[in-house]
């Protein structure tokens, strides 16, 4: 016991005296996951948009599957990313495999069933009403679509942001095919796990308390965001 | 501009609308009344063309609707329509009310001139700032309006303008609607379940009931002479009854409603079957028999006196059920009450004898 505490001190001051590789780390962290989360909202919310507003067979199915998805395991990311990337794998000739950008593309697919369907979900909750009194005061079909995005506003940040919570805490996928490279692809998750298999418990503990810290905040939004 | 033919509307196995034909004239205000779930929304939408017909074909100014979804739009915009219960957008007053003419490409401070004139015009005039989603009921009904007024449509749809409103907002509503039929001048149909409603602001009405329209002419002609037993229930004809006629001559009918006599002003022969309608407000009450001109006095024991406002419905037992409409006031002064023998007459013009169908 007396060890926590002393560990909890120390991270205290890690974060407070500015400690420059807490701040690297931290800094890599927000960079890759806020990026990864604005490229995947870039793709996968037309895609969201364009499986609501269309209707074909399969579509509730296909609904279920993205549902089943949001819950997809992070090392199978990793694993299937690590394939693709590999020196034998079918991308390999690009060499991404331990760089920062094939950690954005590992995050990028773990989070696209969660933005394709909060987007769809989002837009479901807007309601028919809504959509039928675009229609009827006169809105085109891509009108339409732009109204219903923009009543959906405050329910597809709060997609943005359980992206955003899910890319930063994960630490399967950033292993893998970040590697934990010092001062290259080391982030918060696969720092924590280092440090505390290295015995270095003040370090992990620092790193722990930011990474609650974020999801405080981003929680703090979620539930703003839902209240509006 | 607009005309109906042959129209079907079949929802899961439902006939919704049946075989509707219906011409409104340019600037003609046309009121369609009907109880809930007669068919009076799923009309507004066919018209709106929200959604397309079972079968059948709307004009619209002589356009054929049925046609591409890009069709339909300028179509569409020809025309607005206000829903019974409206939604606004998650956005500010001047927003909703600028987004029918913005969706049209329309923008710049042209644009803000008219939103601030539409909502000047509902008397929302300092709202334009506000959450449209903070407003009450009558609020967003006035800022419904406003949206649908903006475009300056050649056809205003109404659904149900006042169906959640207290008396005052229905009023000030109807005064709105009165004012705006006047401005643009345009072509409007409203759906309302309330008969008086339709009268007031209606050039013509048309009675829907279980998707079929029943009666449609004159709010008046409708209201005094109904064509059936279920149009007279639903224009507040509180006694129907079922009888044959037993004597005709000139003009004049006695009708036999099983047990009483009543004569009426008809030109139906002898023998016919027929429905009669008498409205409560024909019916007069009195403590003794009188000397009147009224043809028909029959003597009656009151069973029910049901207040409604100023008014007391009196329902008396005549050998059959007969309804009569007074004011407070002559119950007090003639000081009647539950059990009393009274004469209850009518003028034979105040019946309204149609044949019964078989």
């Amino acid at each position: 016991m007396p060890e926590l505490v002393q560990a909890l001190i120390t991270a205290v001051k890690l974060i407070f005296t500015g400690d420059p590789e807490v701040f690297d780390i931290t800094g890599r962290s927000l960079l890759v996951s806020g990026i990864s989360t604005l490229l995947a909202s870039l793709i996968f919310m037309p895609l969201g948009s364009l499986i609501y507003f269309h209707s074909f067979p399969g579509k509730r199915a296909l609904v279920s599957i993205i549902q089943t998805l949001f819950s997809l395991p992070t090392v199978f990311v990793g694993l299937l990313v690590f394939i693709t990337f590999s020196r034998a794998g079918p991308l390999g000739g690009l060499q991404l495999l331990f760089t920062k950008k094939a950690m954005v593309v590992g995050e990028v697919v773990l989070l696209s069933p969660i933005i394709i369907g909060l987007t769809i979900s989002a837009l479901s909750g807007v309601g028919q009403e809504v959509r039928d009194t675009a229609i009827s005061l006169g809105a085109s079909r891509f009108w339409t679509i732009v109204t219903m995005l923009r009543e959906a506003r405050y329910a597809i940040a709060t997609a943005l942001l359980v992206g955003f919570g899910r890319a930063i805490s994960e630490v399967g996928c950033a292993l893998m095919v970040g590697g934990n490279i010092r001062g290259s692809t080391r982030v918060l998750t696969t720092a924590m796990s280092l440090e505390t298999s290295m015995g270095n418990i003040e370090l992990s503990m620092a790193l722990g308390i930011i990474i609650m810290a974020i999801a405080l905040v981003v929680s703090v939004m979620v539930s703003r965001f839902q209240q509006r | 501009m607009i005309g109906i033919r042959s129209l079907r509307m079949v929802y899961s196995h439902k006939e919704i609308l049946q075989d509707m034909n219906l011409d409104i004239g340019r600037g003609e205000v046309f009121a369609l009344i009907g109880p809930s779930g007669s068919g009076k929304t799923t009309l507004l939408r066919l018209i709106d063309l929200l959604e397309r017909p079972t079968s059948g074909t709307i004009y619209f100014d002589g356009l054929d609707t049925n046609g591409s979804e890009q069709k339909r739009l300028e179509i569409r915009r020809r025309m607005a329509l206000v829903s019974q219960k409206p939604t606004v957008f998650n956005a500010s007053v001047h927003d909703n009310v600028a987004y029918g003419l913005r969706v049209r490409g329309q923008r710049g401070p042209d644009l803000h001139n008219k939103v601030n004139l539409a909502l000047e015009s509902v008397g929302l005039g300092s709202y334009e700032h506000r959450s449209a989603r903070t407003l009450s009921g009558g609020e967003v009904q006035r800022v419904a309006l406003a949206r649908a007024a903006i475009i300056e449509p050649e056809v205003l749809l109404l659904d149900e303008p006042t169906a959640n409103l207290d008396p005052v907002s229905t009023a000030h509503i109807e005064r709105l609607i009165a004012e705006i039929i006047q401005q643009l001048n345009t072509t409007v149909i409203l759906a309302t379940h309330d008969m008086a409603q339709g009268q007031r602001l209606a050039d013509r009405v048309g009675v829907l009931m279980e998707g079929r329209m029943l009666q449609m002419g004159d709010p008046r002609d409708v209201f005094d002479l109904p064509q059936s037993r279920q149009v007279a229930a639903f224009v507040g004809v509180e006694n129907i009854l079922e009888g044959s006629v037993v004597s005709s001559e000139e003009g004049i009918v006695t009708i036999d409603v099983g047990g009483a006599m009543i004569e009426a002003v008809s030109n139906l022969g002898l023998g016919e079957d027929v429905s009669v309608f008498i409205r409560p407000e024909q019916v007069v009450v009195a403590p003794a028999q009188a000397s009147s001109s009224a043809r028909n006095v029959l003597a009656g024991k009151i069973t029910r006196l049901t207040s409604a406002g100023a008014l007391v419905q009196i329902e008396m037992d005549c050998g059959f059920k007969l309804v009569s409409l007074v004011t407070k006031r002559s119950i007090e002064e003639l000081e009647l009450q539950v059990g009393h023998r009274v004469y209850a007459s009518f003028k034979a013009t105040g019946v309204h004898v149609i044949r019964r169908k078989r």
